[in-house]
């Protein structure tokens, strides 16, 4: 049973009467925040949910995306439903910590998902507790253009992608044909997060990401700097003004063949499409190593589904989270929608190259999966690192005063 | 007998008591619905946000509606005191302030101009008021086309002259001014619909007998025609001033307070801390908005205290 919170109301009368008829269903509350094509896919989930548990009636609430961030604080006090959507990590801990979300260890150690969806346990765990299921990810790495590279005479990378050695003197083969080499649109101010965040990624590794996220490491730091260092090299090439332009006009300029690689994640793929690119003149390459030897790790920000504290029928929502954890729920979800399932036994579609280079990329990133800066750091950290990443690629020159006010807030919001 | 004495005695005492009740009650029993929401909507709300700030809250209650956040005394506006982007924030307000008055010598001098009586000049009139009837929102996005790097006319403009296109919003320095001069767009209509009223109640007798005596031009506006637009200057000054303050909409439109909160201004930096994405710090929020309403308060009371001095002259 699905329905928009527009039509509620109507629905919910129709509901109660075909509830009524039907007597013995019992019935599991759910809230998301799902586009038309991923909300089709989950309603079609739901659908084969109720099929196989007929006595089970899933009640399906969408709410727009950016209204769902403030909606989802406003109803778990409120008026919870059993099953809410939200984010991995960083994002779940003020609702974990404020007793919002229950404990779901139980599904995991029950079903076994603690090896199936081992990838992901890190960052649903809290405690030493899971408090979520992972259903979905995507992978982030660099797109680029192949007429571009053409235009420009640049050898096209393979998909195992160039050094970065190579990359930055491609760079400035772009910049003799005036193209940028690498386009962000930063008003919203989290694109360049994930610039930064591979490269801090490359020259020193999962392990300080996750530090510097979690504010253990100190911005004045030799590793920290090292990482604006690289930043510096990259600076010149990155399209101009990207201060004042969305990540989709950047993505305008890729498409145009204005710019030759865009770092992203896989959801911008329609996007390009949509602009009259195919599979023909679209590439996907991890983003190059820095640092020799490094243990390569990759950003896959996941998607999750929780069990609230208020949920008023918490055992048929488990039996709900236990099937969105399967391999085969998992597998069709993700490919209605082109994305990765997070269970090791599910499958993609082959015949779509960034899906199955995305998949390659990620069960092979051996050094670890960090989930994007804004999830894996506390809000407002995120924000003001943000902030610093894009003021660093606007007025290089003021790196010191970048550093010295980010590592004030470190102080301020971790005091050491 | 006794008893009709005592009743006539009893009357006129009677009808001053109930005249008393009258003029006393009546008033207060027609305020009292005004108060009731004033109270309700405004005063108490207010109360609540001085006594949010002195708290850390994340705006989450827990599972059985319980307050979760804890009390920090003045920790708020110590903060504020250190903190870099509120200091940005309080410099583009006042910013603002300063450049938006420039709104009423420009909306008189378009108001003069369009004071006269050619054929069409309603049409004039209403074309040169159309800015304010857009919605912000919109003259938001229009300016932010206009100013849009790679398509915006103002870039390419800027291109075709220096050879090099300046994008307003990407650069640090000059985005506070472009999205002020969005704001005045709509605000020089405002105060000109202000003062073109004001113009047609300015008494002619005065204009002719100062032509007789040989006024005219500056003097003739400075020393006739700007004195008979007292009222109309006063009130045009409270709408920028309090436009200014609250200019909330063009920034969060345009740039979303950036690039890196160069743009910010005290309301958005509280919607920022208390309400944006990466905020939910709602006694820092608070702390904000008390500060903005102190601001607002010394211009509010200088206005009230204006206007009650002249009702006491009249």
């Amino acid at each position: 049973m699905v329905h928009t919170l527009a039509g509620a109301v109507a629905l919910g009368a129709a509901l109660m009467l075909s509830t009524s008829a039907m007597a013995q269903q019992r019935v599991v509350t759910y809230n998301g925040d799902y586009d038309p094509i991923p909300l089709a896919a989950m309603e079609a989930l739901i659908a084969d949910f109720e099929a196989a548990n007929p006595e089970i009636d899933i009640q399906f609430t969408n709410f727009d995306h950016e209204a769902y961030k403030n909606a989802i604080r406003n109803f778990l006090t409120a008026d919870p439903p059993d099953l809410a959507n939200w984010y991995a990590a960083n994002r779940m801990r003020p609702f974990v910590e404020a007793g919002l979300f229950a404990d779901i260890s139980d599904v995991w150690a029950a079903n076994g998902l603690n090896d199936a969806l081992a990838s992901s346990l890190p960052s649903m765990t809290i405690d030493g507790k899971q408090w979520g299921i992972p259903y979905t990810y995507y992978q982030w790495g660099i797109y680029y253009n192949r007429d571009a590279y053409a235009a420009a005479g640049v050898e096209v990378p393979g998909p195992e992608g160039v050094d970065w050695a190579t990359f930055l003197a491609n760079c400035e083969k772009f910049k003799a044909a005036s193209i940028d080499c690498v386009t962000t649109g930063s008003s919203a101010l989290w694109p360049v997060a994930g610039i930064f965040d591979y490269l801090s990624l490359r020259t020193n590794g999962y392990q300080f990401h996750s530090d510097l996220a979690a504010g253990k490491v100190s911005w004045t730091s030799p590793e920290a700097r090292a990482v604006f260092a690289e930043f510096a090299k990259l600076q010149p090439y990155v399209t101009e003004n990207h201060a004042a332009i969305d990540w989709q006009d950047a993505a305008a300029i890729f498409v145009q063949g204005k710019a030759a690689n865009y770092v992203m994640g896989n959801f911008a793929v329609g996007v390009f499409k949509e602009g009259g690119m195919t599979n023909d003149n679209l590439g996907f390459m991890v983003f190059p190593e820095i640092t020799a030897g490094l243990a390569r790790a990759e950003e896959a920000p996941t998607d999750t589904i929780h069990l609230t504290s208020g949920a008023k029928n918490p055992e048929d929502a488990k039996t709900f989270l236990a099937y969105m954890a399967s391999a085969e729920a998992q597998s069709k979800w993700n490919a209605a929608v082109g994305q990765l399932p997070t269970n090791k036994g599910a499958t993609v579609d082959a015949a779509d190259p960034f899906l199955s280079a995305g998949f390659a990329a990620l069960s092979t990133a051996t050094g670890g999966i960090a989930q994007f800066w804004d999830r894996d750091a506390d809000a407002e950290y995120a924000k003001a690192g943000m902030e610093g990443f894009q003021r660093f690629l606007v007025q290089p020159e003021a790196l010191e005063e970048i550093l010295s006010q980010l590592e004030a807030t470190r102080l301020r919001l971790f005091p050491q | 007998m006794a008893q009709a004495s005592d009743i006539a005695a009893a009357v006129p005492v009677r009808r001053a008591a109930s005249r008393w009740n009258q003029r006393t009650l009546a008033p207060w029993l027609f305020l009292a619905p005004g108060l009731f929401m004033f109270t309700l909507y405004v005063l108490w709300p207010i109360v609540q946000s001085v006594t949010l700030s002195f708290y850390d809250w994340n705006g989450l209650y827990g599972p059985n509606g319980e307050f979760k956040g804890t009390f920090v005394g003045a920790a708020n506006y110590r903060e504020l005191m250190t903190d870099p982007a509120f200091e940005t924030s309080l410099w583009n307000n006042l910013k603002w302030l300063v450049l938006y008055m420039l709104a009423l010598p420009i909306g008189l001098f378009i108001a003069i101009f369009l004071n006269q009586t050619v054929r069409g000049i309603r049409l004039y009139k209403s074309l040169f008021f159309f800015p304010f009837v857009i919605s912000q929102v919109v003259v938001g996005l229009m300016f932010a086309w206009f100013y849009a790097p790679n398509f915006g006319l103002f870039y390419l403009l800027t291109e075709w002259i220096t050879g090099k296109g300046i994008a307003i919003l990407a650069d640090p320095d000059l985005v506070t001014y472009g999205i002020i001069a969005a704001g005045l767009w709509p605000q020089i209509a405002y105060v000109m619909i202000l003062y073109l009223t004001g113009l047609n109640n300015v008494a002619p007798d005065q204009i002719e007998a100062a032509r007789l005596d040989g006024a005219k031009g500056w003097r003739m506006l400075w020393y006739v025609v700007l004195p008979q637009l007292r009222p109309a200057t006063f009130i045009a000054v409270i709408v920028t001033v309090i436009g200014a303050l609250r200019s909330f909409d063009l920034v969060s439109i345009m740039t979303n307070g950036g690039p890196f909160g160069s743009s910010r201004v005290l309301s958005y930096y509280m919607y920022e801390k208390a309400l944006g994405e990466y905020g939910f710090r709602m006694g820092y929020g608070a702390a904000i908005a008390v500060v903005l309403f102190a601001i607002m308060m010394i211009f509010i009371s200088g206005f009230i205290w204006k206007m009650w001095r002249d009702e006491k002259e009249r």
